[in-house]
């Protein structure tokens, strides 16, 4: 089949609104956590129940990709088509499969735990339930089979598309996307349609539209869900941003560790291309447009656009200086537009319902909606999407549901390596792009990984020093040897070994290294050191002071040892990996200082509270 | 090292193209296969693939790999080892036939995988990127495979482990048969 104009798209869509479909749909998660929390017997077992009792014509299984509940994994969907009933049920075992299916859409299994649907469709319906979550990049993820063309065709799929190159020229195409003021949500919040004016205005043969799909920040994962769950939006937004740039070649580097998403991908660029939404004269508008794919190679600095520019063309992804910026002069030295993945899964709804429209949605200075990660010390971990504006306690507290084991929140570290923490005092902020500047934190792609009262801060600085360091590429003195340094004073630190010297040279240097830094990973590499040193410097203090780590983490500066509530159990003895703590059966148990390697396991381990952290 | 540099040395990983001329036919029509350009200096783009196909057959890239690529590409060999230097997906050492990778993203992190790391090197008497002399386990940490909500993960070659404690890791060890 191939789909060759405008009018040839919107017919094959209302055949495909008309078919008879089954009644009831079962929507089953199967991204890559889904998988991995064990979501494939339960589909076994879900197909296997429908063909036994020959329930095909009722019901239809859809494999869709992650519906952002993590925390309740392996999750499915039951949904009558008819009444518009859906039940989302978490933690489903084979087991419950049978009473779920029974009970359809219309009632609750019995023996069976339900998930509230806290989110809306903006595009499609109004917030009628002050739900928090909006969905607009993640509007057909965990709702359609990523592998099916037709089921993303039925949901608006290519319309945009189409509409850009059949109704618009492509200087509106450029306007529109100023006008909705959509900002590049890998981090940076640059003005979308303005780098796309940069290179609309270059006059040359060739340019280049690239996604950027190097998803580097550890704790962040929201381009891989769009990617795993709706890979055809990221398609036909760069073939939007092609035809208004005026570009028909696109590149997709995406990094080696997803390979479910490479999977996806490249089947809907197969079938985009035998489709003819991609290749030759998209749509008879006579617009071209092809798109590749590339593979990262473990190389967080690749995320970085020239650094990932260098690696497309086989090279070391090494930064180089902007300007020239990338939509001047990009891969192999012609105007390239770089934008992630989930600024482009913006694109085709901004096209669909205009900039207005969007606009509505966020704030004024960032409009529209923002995907993050909730992880950490949190109870539902998961993939969130929220109008920009939206204030932190209600997404660690509502959405997030508070603190594991009921423990203190204590920080909340956005922008992965390259943000920083805010603090419980600061939980009422509204995020944008500014109000996380404004803390000493940034946006980045949107990872947030909560911390609570067990969490050293310096440790935590030290973390991302550490991993700044390993992806440090290693082509400019300030990051290569700076961050070095900032790492050593760190771990002198948590050694208490360190002193008020070291803490102000600490200071210092980041600052340095802010400021001459070649490329952004540089430049935002001190962010956790400065941004703890701000919120947590009474945890600095005690170390460098009182040789004390207050959240007990830092091994140097604890010991374990067992007071007289030990009722000689034998219990932490039979678990100590190394073998030091001895005491006979209903005797006070010992551990040997000198053997001790500080796991904790015996603290964990113990029932009578006989174990102290010192 | 050495011997991985020096063209046409006669040493034992020499000759891993001519042991299995079928894992090597495996790679040239893979390259053959690329829709390489008239513009040579575009052909470079390829590497990365290419590189990541050979080590997919060959396990990893010892220097008659990376010269053969080289070759092939009509790259000098030296930028063919420069991008294996530098991208950490690719490695010139022979792999475990088990790998074992903690994760030592964020949140895992935050949730303990440094201890989980530190057992297992305990339990394997190996370091990070090390392989035990029989060649059967190679450790490793690994950023982030975005399945934070199991924190904290180990994956054990493609199956992925969570919520792992340090008494768990004799387990998963204990599930390599060979």
């Amino acid at each position: 089949m191939t789909i060759n104009s405008a009018e040839a798209l919107k017919e094959h869509v209302a055949k495909l609104k008309s078919a008879a479909a089954p009644e009831t749909k079962i929507l089953v998660s199967m991204g890559t956590c889904g998988i991995a929390a064990g979501t494939t017997p339960v589909l076994e077992a879900i197909n296997k129940y429908i063909e036994e009792k020959n329930l095909q014509n009722a019901f239809e299984v859809v494999e869709v990709g992650c519906m952002g509940l993590c925390h309740s994994e392996p999750s499915i969907e039951v949904i009558n088509t008819v009444s518009g009933n859906s039940i989302i049920y978490g933690d489903v075992s084979e087991v419950q499969v049978q009473a779920i299916i029974d009970a359809g859409a219309d009632e609750i299994a019995r023996g069976t735990k339900t998930v509230e649907r806290t989110w809306y469709y903006p595009e499609k319906e109004e917030n009628t339930t002050n739900a928090i979550q909006a969905k607009v990049v993640l509007k057909n993820s965990g709702r359609i089979n990523p592998e099916v063309l037709d089921d993303y065709l039925v949901n608006d799929g290519y319309g945009a598309l189409a509409k850009a190159l059949c109704e618009m020229k492509p200087q509106e195409v450029v306007d529109e996307i100023i006008a909705s003021g959509l900002r590049g949500r890998g981090g940076g919040g640059f003005p979308t349609g303005k780098k796309w004016q940069f290179a609309a205005a270059q006059k040359t043969d060739e340019k280049f539209m690239i996604c950027n799909a190097d998803e580097g920040d550890p704790g962040a994962f929201m381009d891989r869900a769009v990617l795993e769950g709706d890979p055809h939006s990221v398609l036909e937004a760069m073939a939007i941003g092609g035809y208004a740039v005026g570009a028909h070649t696109g590149v997709i580097y995406i990094r080696a560790e997803y390979p479910l998403a490479i999977k996806r991908l490249r089947i809907a660029i197969e079938q985009a291309e035998k489709a003819g939404l991609l290749g030759k004269n998209i749509f008879g508008s006579g617009f071209d447009f092809n798109i590749e794919l590339k593979y990262g190679a473990g190389a967080f600095v690749c995320g970085e656009e020239t650094a990932l520019i260098h690696s497309i063309e086989g090279m070391r992804g090494e930064p180089t200086f902007k300007p020239p910026f990338p939509a001047v002069q990009g891969l192999w030295k012609k105007p390239t537009i770089v934008n992630n993945v989930e600024t482009y899964a913006n694109i085709g709804a901004i096209i669909r319902k205009g900039a207005n429209w969007f606009k509505t949605i966020g704030t004024a200075g960032s409009p529209g909606t923002k995907v993050f990660a909730l992880a950490g010390k949190i109870n539902k971990v998961g993939l969130v999407e929220v109008p920009m504006g939206t204030k932190l306690k209600d997404m660690i507290y509502t959405l997030g549901d508070g603190i594991v084991d009921g423990k203190k929140f204590k920080a909340v570290q956005t922008g992965g390596p390259s943000g920083g923490c805010i603090t419980a005092s600061m939980i009422e902020t509204e995020i944008d792009y500014e109000s996380l500047k404004a803390l000493g934190s940034m946006m980045g792609s949107g990872g947030m990984i909560v911390m609570d009262e067990d969490d050293c801060m310096v440790n935590v600085a030290k973390f991302f020093l550490e991993f700044t360091l390993d992806e440090s590429c290693g082509k400019c003195t300030p990051c290569r040897i700076g961050n070095k340094r900032l790492f050593e004073m760190l771990e002198e630190i948590c050694d208490g070994r360190g002193t008020m010297e070291t803490l102000d040279k600490l200071k210092s240097l980041s600052m340095t290294i802010k400021d001459t830094a070649l490329c952004g990973l540089g430049q935002t590499s001190p962010n956790p050191v400065l941004s703890t040193i701000k919120n947590f410097e009474d945890e600095y203090l005690a170390h460098i002071n009182e040789q004390r780590c207050p959240a007990g983490v830092c091994t140097s500066l604890i010991s374990y040892q067992i007071n007289d509530k030990c009722v000689g159990c034998t219990l932490c003895a039979r678990n100590c990996p190394v073998n030091c703590i001895s005491g006979e059966k209903k005797q006070l148990h010992e551990i040997d200082q000198s053997k001790c390697i500080k796991c904790g396991v015996c603290f964990q381990a113990c029932k009578f509270h006989a174990i102290d952290k010192i | 090292m050495s011997s991985t540099f020096a063209p046409g040395a006669k040493t034992e990983e020499d000759n891993l193209l001519v042991k299995s001329p079928e894992k090597l036919a495996e790679l040239e029509s893979y390259i053959d296969s690329l829709p390489l350009s008239e513009n040579p200096d575009r052909n470079r783009g390829f590497l990365i693939q290419s590189l990541h196909k050979a080590q997919e057959i060959f396990t990893y890239l010892p220097g008659c790999v990376q010269q053969y690529v080289a070759d092939k590409l009509k790259l000098h060999r030296s930028e063919v080892y420069g991008v294996i230097s530098f991208y950490s997906f690719f490695t010139d050492q022979p792999v475990g036939r088990h790998k074992i990778n903690v994760c030592t993203g964020t949140a895992c992190f935050v949730r303990g995988a440094n201890k989980i790391l530190d057992e297992f090197k305990r339990y394997l008497n190996i370091k990070e990127g090390e392989t035990t002399p029989d060649g059967k386990f190679s450790l490793g940490a690994l950023r982030c495979v975005g399945a934070c909500s199991l924190a904290p993960v180990v994956m054990l070659n493609d199956k992925v482990y969570g919520n792992v404690t340090t008494k768990m890791v004799p387990e998963i060890i204990n599930d390599c048969e060979d």
